[in-house]
């Protein structure tokens, strides 16, 4: 084969991988966290459909495809069908950047297990992640209803106000590591992971990708005691499916990105690099399944009190201070 | 290949430019903004820069245009009603004959691209764009870029007194 095909060959199979695994990972966490918030409250959970319930996410797949197709009067044709899938699109492109492995020798050459290592990474990420809010935004918009649409104005204002402090915290990484490239971020941490040196940022970083993805107790956009079900009221059957799935993408994804900016991405002793990075991400996705058993919902006003009047100030001065250190030094 | 591409980018830039002028529907005209900005960060990243085509995404269509449809869905603005003046339609198209002259003319004299600066691919590849920027904007531009600031900062209080009757 010649070096270009090889080359495409390389990166097709990448972006299947990644396509396969993340989306089979995203339909098990659905079960997984219906099973885990069972444990903690003491019930059963879903364990009927195959060994141990394992099939429930297939039983579940066809219950969506074939139910009802439903387009709500006066909804705005377009842009209904297509939010859903602005919704989803954005969480899985930023998988590309993320790298999730050591490289690879593989046909005598190195294979870097990631898609694409641009030197611009970070600002990839936090450009797509302000891109998803329009799924939201425009899914509840068009539905033509006075619940998605209160819905989808919560989560516009949530999400910009997050956005603020979630790359203000991931400031401080970009001094440390001295690039913008996820794979040098990766590579600065060998001896030391950044949670060590970035407690706060670690801390502000989980915070606001825990409202990133609309999980309790942020997931006012879409509180079912006040909105029915938020910006998703009207969807129903797969549409209603590509929002759910792409909200677990997203944990996958953040919890990901998390490893990689915080947790050292794929460093780790003994095990292999893949099995590190697998390990640290799915116990992010734990930790939101575990806060989403233990917190209740924030109210509106306090969530915008705790964005903008505490972890923006905090990111800030850990900059600060992150500066006048990495100076003296 | 490049040019071929560059086509096509160009061909969706000018068609969405021209739906958001037409849009009866505000939503839809945003949207079409939207792209138009999208199709701006593929050319800068074509033109060897990564860290604008990054920011023009996270900036104009992450932080500016969300504000803007943030505003038109909490106003609930439908269409758009309002009958065009002969007057306004007159007047517009005059204006534009007149800046499409400007342009050509500008362009036919050639001088504009003339000088050339020292920053070239070869070197972008090399250092990297965002430290290229990076450098230039804390050495060279130090003066306007504090400026820009100062008047943003400004802009942000101004904003506040307006909004808040008691401070």
């Amino acid at each position: 084969m010649s070096p270009i095909a090889l080359d495409i060959a390389i990166h097709l199979a990448k972006i299947a991988l990644i396509f396969f695994v993340v989306l089979t990972l995203a339909a098990y966490l659905v079960f997984a966290e219906r099973r885990i918030l069972a444990w903690i409250q003491d019930r059963k959970g879903p364990n009927r459909v195959g060994p141990f319930g394992l099939l429930q996410p297939l039983a579940d797949l066809i219950k969506l495809l074939t139910k009802e197709d439903f387009r709500p009067a006066g909804a705005d044709k377009w842009l209904f069908y297509l939010a859903p899938a602005m919704a989803a699109i954005p969480a899985i492109l930023t998988f590309a950047v993320i790298p999730f492995g050591a490289p690879l020798q593989l046909f005598g050459r190195e294979v870097p297990l990631q898609v694409a290592d641009l030197n611009v990474g970070l600002l990839f990420f936090l450009a797509l992640s302000s891109i998803a809010v329009y799924g939201v935004a425009l899914g509840g918009w068009a539905s033509n209803s006075k619940y998605a649409l209160l819905g989808s104005i919560r989560g516009l204002a949530q999400l910009i106000s997050y956005e603020l402090s979630m790359g203000l915290s991931l400031v401080p990484t970009v001094m440390l590591a001295g690039s913008l490239r996820l794979s040098d971020i990766v590579g600065a941490q060998e001896g030391i992971w950044f949670i060590v040196y970035q407690p706060l940022a670690f801390a502000i970083f989980l915070i606001s990708i825990a409202a990133e993805c609309k999980r309790i107790p942020f997931d006012i956009p879409e509180a079912e005691g006040e909105l029915v079900a938020g910006f998703h009221t009207e969807y129903s059957g797969m549409r209603f499916g590509l929002f759910f799935v792409g909200e677990y993408i997203n944990i996958i994804v953040l919890g990901g990105l998390a490893t990689t900016f915080f947790l050292g991405g794929w460093h780790g002793p003994w095990l292999p690099p893949f099995a590190w990075f697998s390990v640290k991400t799915l116990a992010f996705a734990f930790f939101f399944i575990w806060m989403r058993g233990t917190l209740p919902r924030l109210r509106y006003d306090q969530l915008m009190h705790l964005g903008w009047k505490v972890l923006t100030p905090l990111a800030l001065v850990n900059i600060l201070v992150t500066g006048w250190i990495l100076m003296l030094r | 290949m490049e040019t071929f591409f560059f086509m096509i980018v160009a061909a969706v830039a000018v068609l969405a430019s021209i739906l958001v002028i037409t849009c009866k529907n505000p939503i839809n005209s945003a949207l079409s903004l939207i792209l138009t900005f999208f199709c701006l960060a593929t050319l800068y990243v074509t033109l060897d820069a990564p860290f604008m085509a990054a920011i023009q995404v996270l900036v104009y269509a992450g932080a500016i245009m969300v504000l803007i449809v943030f505003v038109i869905m909490l106003l609930n603005v439908r269409t758009e009603s309002g009958r065009r003046s002969s007057h306004s339609v007159l007047f517009g198209s005059l204006i534009g004959l007149f800046t499409l002259f400007q342009l050509f003319y500008l362009f036919n004299r050639s001088s504009l691209t003339g000088q050339k600066g020292t920053i070239d691919s070869a070197l972008i590849n090399k250092v990297g764009h965002t430290e290229l920027i990076g450098k230039a904007l804390y050495t060279d531009f130090l003066l306007p870029f504090e400026v820009t600031s100062i008047l943003l900062l400004v802009a942000i209080i101004g904003a506040v007194v307006l909004t808040k009757k008691k401070i």
